[in-house]
């Protein structure tokens, strides 16, 4: 009876350990409802491929789950896989020797020829290394509406930016907010990117912010583009809600008008059970320059002694990009796949937008991909501070330029 | 007992060895660590550190930024405000409390209770207390006051005063258990002096027990302000710099870019103002405590 108790034990013990999966921890942020159904995508597939997904999510979002992983990369504990965004936010850490090169998947699943826009891959290159295997894009240049609020106010529902600050006195006479704004710093930041895109244009974007041309970001064109800042705060002055979502919220429950947001937005209105086209409308790039930027998040790979789990990171990276994976998970995250060859019919009204501008070519890289951290912390300060104040239009520039002064 | 005394370095030699992992500990983590910090904030280090020394240009740029000088500013309003509060009401409440009253472990225990909790607990707390959709303000326009106004955390003019707020509760009741057991040295005999020379209460307090509490409010007053320089907890959970930076603190700006700003190089230069100012409050109080114990 008693051996037959240890046989037993014994048996449950060993018999998980006998197969051939490798346990590879990944780490990431994505921890709100959608997001947390998309990852599930993702530890679904990699573990029916034979491996074991080690679920490491970090709650608080990016700011906070970052420090997380570098300290634990750095200080030697490192996972199997982590989450970034597009851009340089692990350039030091792949500097340092510490990312795994994955070159030969790349290699062997033709990423140079599926990957669109061949951008993100780029990013992922360091010294004709790849370090990083692209997810998904997500762009920030959304304009959010409410319909119901502009047909109750007896307006037809703006087509872009412009409509929008002209409908705003009307709607304040409502009783309603027009511009729903969480208080924290990046989504100032985010705001004023959109405008810059869509106020500004995309020559000027481009002239700042790739080919760094400073006099272009002190000129008469950018004093424009803050002038619009500015006078977005007064739409926004009486929202005072913190996070995202919760801004997002107002939007839906008709408490405020419009929300300047990325595409991730629309996992809100989804779980709220609105419908794109009918009950809130999308306007990408605010409608007024339909361009997106590239934005989103690439997996990186930490070096670990251990050849096994090598082996293992090399089969995820690979995962990660195949057909099945990017139209399963993107689908629930909202995002946009990084392949142009699959099939995404079953997207939402907001999402073809997004995927037609894709294929149009009418993208420009996301601020993280341009600037470093530093640039990006610090141009977040100013905007969090020029949203939440009285500072003049014409302080802010200057201060801008000499933020992305810093960063030269 | 005599001439086989040791001397120098063999006296008390067992003393001297239990010593050594102590030492060693202050030694390498904490002069090391902190010599290190220094060190490196005169280089160029991001992500991680590397040794490009770039002379005072760490320094020069902190000094510069807008956003740190609002958070010194802040600090400043802040921590006067918290100090002179903190201890005016923690020795009126003392001083209630030594009035011989019924219960006084209780009120103790319940003065005491709110510095149990984490700043974390108590700035959320007061977080949902000052939120005008769930807190006082809604409270007291359901009350039948639909114009009431109380949303001290969403103005940039009155967000440090929110801050107080929850500050004070959470402080006060520590403040007051110091003072009551400075309240407690006074000896009997002061009391029954004054009575008979007939001077009124209130002027005793004032006059004769403060200045004889001077220990107690300096120790107090350098315990208050330590804690004011590396105030961080309760303004993150709280709100987080918001709005507009108008909260933001010296702490959070180290944490901000060595971390998600991957600039070690700026952190460590903000860390070392920090240290700075704590070793200004610091210095006078130690040589004062124990300076003035060696002449004595």
């Amino acid at each position: 009876m008693k051996t037959l108790k240890i046989a037993a034990l014994l048996a449950t013990v060993a018999l998980p350990s006998a197969s051939f999966a490798t346990d590879l921890e990944v780490t990431h942020w994505w921890t709100s409802g959608g997001e947390a159904a998309a990852v599930a995508e993702l530890a679904k597939a990699f573990d029916a491929s034979g491996d074991h997904w080690v679920d490491g999510a970090i709650a608080g979002g990016g700011d906070t789950a970052r420090p997380v992983m570098i300290s634990r990369i750095t200080g030697g504990d490192p996972m199997g896989a982590t989450q970034f965004n597009h851009g340089q936010q692990a350039l030091e850490l792949v500097q340092a020797g510490l990312m795994l090169d994955i070159t030969d998947v790349a290699e062997a699943n033709h990423w140079k020829d599926v990957v669109n826009p061949v951008s993100l891959l780029d990013g992922c290159t360091i010294d004709g290394k790849v370090y990083c295997a692209p997810l998904n894009i997500h762009s920030p240049e959304w304009l959010w509406l409410n319909n119901k609020v502009f047909e109750d106010a007896g307006l037809p529902v703006p087509k872009d930016w412009n409509e929008f600050v002209a409908d705003a006195p009307k709607i304040e006479a409502a009783g309603k907010i027009p511009l729903a704004l969480g208080r924290q710093p990046w989504q100032s930041n985010l705001a004023f990117g959109a405008l810059t895109i869509g106020v500004g244009g995309l020559d000027l974007w481009k002239k700042i912010n790739v080919s760094k041309d400073m006099d272009a970001a002190a000129g008469p064109d950018m004093a424009k583009v803050f002038q619009a800042a500015a006078d977005a705060r007064k739409l926004a002055a009486k929202s005072t809600v913190q996070d995202w979502n919760q801004a997002t919220n107002m939007v839906i429950t008709g408490e405020a008008a419009g929300q300047i947001m990325g595409d991730w937005a629309q996992g809100e209105f989804a779980v709220a059970g609105k419908v794109a086209g009918k009950d809130y409308t999308c306007l990408p790039g605010l409608g007024i320059n339909a361009y997106i930027s590239t934005g989103g998040d690439a997996f990186y790979f930490p070096k670990l002694a251990d050849k096994d789990k090598e082996a293992a990171q090399k089969r995820l990276a690979a995962l990660l990009l195949s057909p099945a994976v990017q139209v399963a998970f993107n689908l629930k995250k909202g995002s946009l796949p990084v392949r142009g060859d699959i099939d995404m019919s079953a997207a939402n009204d907001c999402m073809k937008k997004g995927l037609e501008i894709l294929k149009s070519g009418n993208i420009v890289p996301s601020g993280d991909q341009v600037w470093s951290p530093d640039v990006q912390t610090q141009l977040g300060d100013l905007q969090g501070q020029f949203w939440s104040t009285d500072m003049s239009p014409e302080d802010a520039q200057k201060r801008y330029v000499e933020i992305l002064k810093s960063g030269l | 007992m005599s001439a086989t005394k040791p001397v120098g370095i063999l006296r008390n030699i067992n003393a001297k060895i239990a010593a050594i992992p102590m030492v060693l500990t202050t030694l390498v983590v904490f002069v090391g660590g902190t010599i290190w910090t220094v060190v490196y904030s005169f280089t160029s280090s991001g992500l991680l550190p590397k040794l490009q020394f770039v002379g005072l240009a760490q320094y020069r740029r902190l000094w510069s930024a807008e956003i740190w000088n609002m958070a010194i500013h802040n600090l400043f309003f802040f921590g006067l405000m918290s100090m002179v509060f903190t201890i005016s009401i923690g020795f009126l409440l003392a001083v209630l409390m030594d009035q011989k009253i019924r219960f006084e472990d209780t009120f103790r225990t319940i003065m005491l209770y709110p510095f149990a909790l984490s700043f974390i607990v108590t700035g959320l707390v007061w977080q949902w207390i000052l939120d005008p959709m769930k807190g006082i303000q809604q409270v007291v326009r359901d009350l039948g006051f639909p114009n009431f106004t109380f949303d001290p955390l969403h103005d940039p003019q009155t967000v440090l005063y929110g801050l107080l707020i929850a500050g004070l509760w959470q402080g006060t009741g520590f403040t007051m258990c110091l003072m009551l057991a400075g309240l407690r040295t006074i000896d009997d005999d002061i009391w029954k002096a004054v009575r008979v020379d007939g001077i009124p209460r209130w002027k005793t307090y004032l006059f004769v027990v403060v200045p004889m509490m001077r220990p107690v409010f300096i120790t107090t007053l350098v315990l208050v302000a330590a804690g004011i320089i590396k105030l961080y907890d309760l303004v993150m959970a709280q709100t987080q710099g918001n709005p507009g930076n108008a909260s933001q603190m010296p702490a959070m700006y180290v944490y901000k870019y060595m971390f998600q700003a991957q600039n070690l190089g700026q952190g460590f230069a903000a860390s070392t103002m920090m240290l700075l100012s704590v070793l200004i409050v610091l210095i006078p109080w130690a040589y004062l405590e124990f300076g003035g114990k060696k002449r004595g």
